[in-house]
């Protein structure tokens, strides 16, 4: 008997041409000039909390609050706060031009034991298949985060838009 | 015994309302046959949607004790591990205690908030040790600290079943995959999307034919489902788990309100039978309130504005708020409750609601 089904759907997953058309994608322009956050979210839940905790005012929903999350691309700066306070765990920031070969993106995690700086985990895409060594630089937990803790891993260049999630073994 | 207000059920609709109610003076006992107060709240360890108002962004745990810490404040007196088995017509609800004692209290006004109870379905094997529902797996996991299983089937991906996989996935399980009769992911699609990221596959138009095993779970028979649902004969395959978890809707807990004799009617958008009321909540028996998932499927943040409004609504009646505070209340919660019910997924709530006060308006002046 096999341990794992076979994948049938991808409701679940964005795909990147997708993201691209939402209001929620800052453009390829501004993730040229510095981390910002890309916000995954596409569905008319009525929902805001990004809106309120952004401290630089760059994300709006407004009215009605079904409205997808819309980024100002020159009011963010890519701080993070808002990655933890989403319910639906959608929001990254990326960092393309980290160094001259890599992107840095910034995830947030929920699994236990968190990794730790200078593992090298696998980076993998929307869909959990591992795409390449995810090199992690930097983790953040604390009370505030509220158990949503933020791994950021450094990624080959090529693949600052695919790589949204890291998978280790302990 | 007697009080201003009884409420039977200490989720999060019975307990906001009780704390409305207490905190304008009004005499509040809460009943529930569980043995720690909280409801659901406790077995929802992920991050609430909405807005301020609603808590959006704390995690459900987090609410439950939050409104705990208010009840205490507030000096309710929560009567736990006591089972409600009637409600007579000179409201007199009556009760069985832990130790077998019978009571009862005469309540001026009863709100009855015992939530939903979860639906199955029925296939090959589904007695076997293994098969369970969602909400007993969450239990095990959040209060009991137990992992219910090592390799899990979730049938069903609304909101609970993604939602569940995610949880057993951070609680050590492996997920082997989780299966949806409908063509389509039903729940968010964010939440699909973190189990996607894990590495958790989906198999829609798919459902489970038989649960196999030797005294307990230890694989399942699956097969592809029709548009009309059924098993598509010759499609069948097996997979490998050891716990099978049954996502497949809820259903409002109604069995009070039927007792009652409350009117009700059959809502499709709000999960099933439900019980017909006004903008106050209160049902077509005077005095009786109801709040929270007995009026239709919805979510906690619904429940918990459900029980501030008949809260209110009964301070209101007992005269412990004047009536333009009361109003201004009230129109505050229901501005709050129709904003959760908006989008591609509150719409139906949302028309659900208006079909209820509507039924019962008609009931009312035929």
């Amino acid at each position: 008997m096999p341990d794992k089904l076979p994948n049938t759907s991808d409701d679940g997953i964005l795909s990147l041409e997708r993201i691209k058309t939402i209001p929620g994608y800052p453009g390829d322009e501004r993730i040229e000039k510095g981390p910002v956050v890309v916000i995954e979210c596409d569905e008319d839940i009525p929902c805001n909390p990004c809106e309120d905790i952004c401290p630089k005012k760059a994300i709006t929903v407004g009215e009605p609050i079904t409205n997808l999350p819309r980024i100002d691309p020159a009011k963010c700066d890519g701080c993070i706060v808002c990655i933890s306070i989403c319910p639906g765990l959608c929001m990254f920031v990326v960092h393309k031009n980290y160094s001259k070969t890599e992107s840095l993106i910034h995830i947030p995690y929920e699994m236990h034991p968190l990794p730790k700086k200078g593992m090298v985990v696998n980076g993998c895409d929307r869909s959990g298949e591992r795409v390449c060594d995810a090199r992690v630089e930097k983790v953040i937990e604390s009370k505030k985060l509220n158990k949503t803790s933020i791994v950021a891993v450094a990624v080959p260049k090529a693949y600052f838009e695919t790589v949204r999630a890291i998978r280790f073994e302990e | 015994m007697n009080a201003d207000l009884a409420v039977i059920g200490a989720g999060p609709a019975g307990l906001c309302a009780a704390i409305e109610a207490a905190r304008r003076g009004v005499k509040v006992l809460v009943i529930d046959e569980n043995d720690r107060p909280g409801g659901q709240l406790f077995l929802q360890t992920h991050k609430f949607f909405g807005s301020r108002h609603h808590m959006a962004g704390v995690r459900g745990f987090h609410i439950g004790n939050d409104l705990l810490e208010e009840a205490k404040h507030e000096g309710i007196e929560i009567l736990l591990n006591t089972t409600v088995w009637g409600v007579f017509p000179d409201n007199r609800v009556a009760f069985t205690r832990e130790d077998d004692k019978q009571g009862s209290v005469i309540a001026k006004n009863i709100l009855i908030a015992t939530g939903a109870l979860e639906k199955g379905i029925f296939f090959k094997g589904w007695t076997k040790p293994g098969v369970m529902g969602a909400g007993a797996a969450q239990k095990m996991m959040h209060v009991h600290r137990v992992l219910p299983g090592g390799k899990v089937l979730v049938v069903g991906s609304g909101n609970v079943g993604l939602i569940v996989s995610y949880q057993l996935a951070q609680a050590g399980a492996v997920v082997s995959g989780v299966i949806e009769a409908l063509p389509e992911v039903s729940g968010y699609q964010v939440h699909a999307g973190k189990i996607r990221r894990m590495s958790i596959p989906i198999m829609t138009s798919h459902t489970i034919v038989e649960a196999l095993g030797n005294g307990q779970v230890e694989g399942a028979v699956l097969a592809r489902a029709g548009a009309d649902f059924r098993i598509v004969e010759g499609t069948e395959f097996e997979v490998s788990c050891d716990l099978i978890i049954l996502a497949v809707g809820l259903r409002p807990f109604d069995e009070l309100l039927r007792a009652l004799g409350v009117e009700m009617a059959y809502i499709s958008g709000l999960g099933g039978f439900v019980p017909l009321h006004d903008e106050n909540l209160e049902t077509s028996k005077r005095g009786v309130y109801v709040a929270g998932d007995i009026t239709g499927i919805e979510e906690a943040n619904t429940a918990m504005d459900e029980g501030r409004l008949a809260g209110v609504a009964v301070a209101e009646k007992l005269g412990r708020l004047d009536l333009s505070k009361a109003e201004e209340l009230k129109s505050d919660i229901r501005r709050r409750l129709a904003n959760l019910r908006i989008g591609s997924y509150g719409r139906q709530r949302a028309e659900g609601k208006q079909e209820v006060l509507a039924a019962l308006r008609e009931r009312k002046g035929a």
